[in-house]
């Protein structure tokens, strides 16, 4: 009896999941089910106790409305960290885009050694981010920096005086833009040269055949072909400098008189060492449109590198 | 005269080195700056007349590494320091979060490689955008979380929430490598008699082996270079990764173990960084495979 019943039933599950409407959903929900259990509700949830004056400890507090965003937006440290943010960016990515160009142009080849140079230039970013920057804050150190005693060697500065990277404001700027962009290359390298890869062959060919020159070559089918692409690079970029925290936490901590902090470490600093959790959440929430409006580009870009 | 360069030596392969060769030296240099560092004795390292880039003797001349290095340095981070169960701690979280990543993202990307029909593509890159909402953003609320559930200063915390990023990440690249697998193929198996699930894990899963190595990979080097989860979830020292173990445990109060250091953060990127090279090409691949085409 049970097996006459048994029978049809699983024959209907298996039919079922021959069925592309429903296997599909089936492969692809617990994966989205995850995603909104790790990153949406606490998403949700930071959204939310940015509304509220809640304080280290607690999950939740008295609605205040935007008060906290107001709150911080009259902060000096915190439009220090605004602006802060936005200028190592900025700066990070414009060093990333010309060296990634120029670089990718020249390791598509192929030449004796490749397999090492490609490893070299691959270290920055298969390092643990924490432990790069270490290297980095040995590099410029205030008493033994390798940076500073090749400097004075070659008499650019006093070797009796020399630059203290990590302890003047501007310096510390140089140096936290330097290791952003130094960091992220190698990744956009990458991008770039995948973006190459894609071009296809007829186009080269012709444009040989018609005895583009080099430059002309590059500014009427490199360029254009490798733009998508290249906005890909720029995009990924900035959301993994503009969110990053672990370089300036490192490197400099925000000091020196929290006149290096980001939106990042200054959320830090406010939401989880001072514990205004409300205030904290507000703080690394100011970035959400930045983010917003790369994603939304990307994916505008995404559709279009495939279209062409 | 316009100036010539000379016959054999190809000017193409010499602008080559000459271009990524100073590349090499910058992004590399600090690696091997780590390295010079941590075989250095106290008073070569911290006398002012020193070369740096070199080993010196005690007189300022230049010696070898084997007459004046040492070992020293490295016995103590072994010996002295937690620094062995960061790297076990690490290794543990990043093969469990691998695991789990896969279970989740296997079927996903496959299902919108092959299956989802349209929709596929936008869902796929949605799942993408997932990967840059930053944990800056979720440290908060998930650290709260965290405590709520009990899992504060344990590896357990760090295995429940890295998924969370690797997840969309490896569900990513998955898409874009089962793409590139021939359709012919599975066809075959379905008009043979196969069940689809079966013609999954018989055919499809085995053949895409590299690109699923590659996404092990990369998801694995995103659990040892994760930082803010790391510092704030985890914080007795028995419990640290290497990532957030080094930087906090090693340096006591204002003292450096230069040295020591050095060798804690040169010693997981060269692996690493070997790994990357090695899968480089198919990561481009799965990659670009994805939709960025």
């Amino acid at each position: 009896m049970e097996v006459v019943v048994g029978q049809p039933r699983r024959r209907r599950w298996a039919n079922l999941l021959e069925e592309r409407r429903f296997l599909a959903p089936a492969l692809i929900s617990p994966a989205v089910i995850f995603m909104v259990v790790v990153v949406g509700v606490p998403l949700g949830w930071a959204i939310y106790l940015s509304f509220t004056d809640a304080i280290g400890g607690s999950l939740s507090g008295r609605w205040v409305g935007i008060d906290n965003f107001t709150n911080v937006w009259h902060d000096q440290n915190f439009r220090n960290a605004l602006e802060n943010t936005l200028i190592i960016t900025g700066a990070s990515q414009v060093i990333v885009v010309v060296g990634a160009a120029i670089l990718s142009h020249f390791l598509v080849r192929e030449f004796r050694g490749k397999w090492i140079f490609r490893f070299l230039i691959l270290l920055p970013w298969a390092a643990p981010v924490s432990l790069a920057v270490l290297g980095w804050q040995w590099i410029l150190d205030s008493l033994f920096s390798v940076l500073n005693w090749t400097l004075a060697q070659l008499h650019l500065v006093s070797s009796l005086n020399p630059p203290q990277w990590l302890g003047e404001t501007n310096l510390a700027l140089l140096a936290i833009i330097f290791v952003h962009a130094w960091r992220i290359l190698p990744f956009a390298v990458v991008i770039f040269i995948a973006g190459r890869a894609s071009i296809p062959t007829e186009v080269e060919d012709a444009a040989k055949i018609d005895g583009a020159s080099a430059l002309k070559k590059l500014w009427y089918i490199d360029l254009p072909l490798q733009l998508p692409i290249a906005l890909v690079a720029v995009l990924f970029g900035i959301v993994f400098t503009a969110a990053d925290l672990t370089v300036v936490f490192v490197l400099t901590h925000g000091g020196p008189f929290n006149s290096t902090q980001v939106l990042t470490t200054w959320a830090f600093q406010v939401g989880i060492e001072s514990g205004s959790l409300g205030q904290g959440a507000a703080i690394s929430l100011y970035l959400f449109p930045l983010l917003a409006l790369v994603s939304v580009l990307m994916l505008f870009f995404a559709r279009r590198a495939q279209v062409s | 005269m316009p100036f010539a360069w000379p016959r054999g030596v190809g000017w193409r392969k010499v602008s080559t080195y000459l271009v990524v060769g100073p590349f090499a030296i910058v992004l590399a240099f600090p690696f091997y700056w780590m390295l010079t560092t941590m075989f250095k004795s106290d008073s070569d390292l911290y006398t002012a007349g020193h070369t740096p880039y070199t080993f010196n003797h005690p007189d300022g001349s230049i010696g070898w590494p084997w007459q004046t290095g040492t070992t020293s340095h490295l016995s103590f981070l072994f010996h002295q320091t937690q620094y062995p169960t960061w790297v076990v701690n690490t290794l543990l979280v990043g093969l469990a979060v691998v695991a789990i990543t896969l279970v989740f993202a296997l079927p996903a990307g496959y299902a919108l490689a092959r299956l989802a029909g349209g929709w596929g593509q936008t869902a796929g890159v949605g799942i993408f955008l997932v990967y840059l909402v930053p944990p800056t953003l979720l440290f908060l609320p998930l650290s709260r979380l965290i405590a709520q559930l009990g899992l504060q200063d344990t590896l357990w915390s760090l295995i429940l929430v890295y998924p969370s990023f690797t997840i969309p990440f490896a569900t990513w690249l998955l898409m874009g490598f089962f793409k590139t697998i021939p359709l012919e193929l599975e066809d075959a198996a379905l008009v043979d008699g196969c069940s689809r699930l079966k013609a999954l894990v018989r055919i499809v899963f085995p053949i895409s082996l590299p690109g699923i190595l590659t996404v092990v990979i990369f998801a694995f080097s995103l659990c040892v270079n994760e930082f803010i989860y790391a510092f704030t979830f985890t914080s007795s020292t028995g419990e640290r990764t290497i990532s957030a173990g080094v930087p906090n445990e090693l340096i006591v109060g204002d003292v450096y173990h230069w040295q020591a250091l050095m060798a804690a953060c040169l010693i997981p990127a060269v692996p690493l960084a070997l790994l990357y090279n090695t899968f480089l090409d198919r990561f481009i691949k799965g990659f670009t495979g994805g939709a960025f085409r």
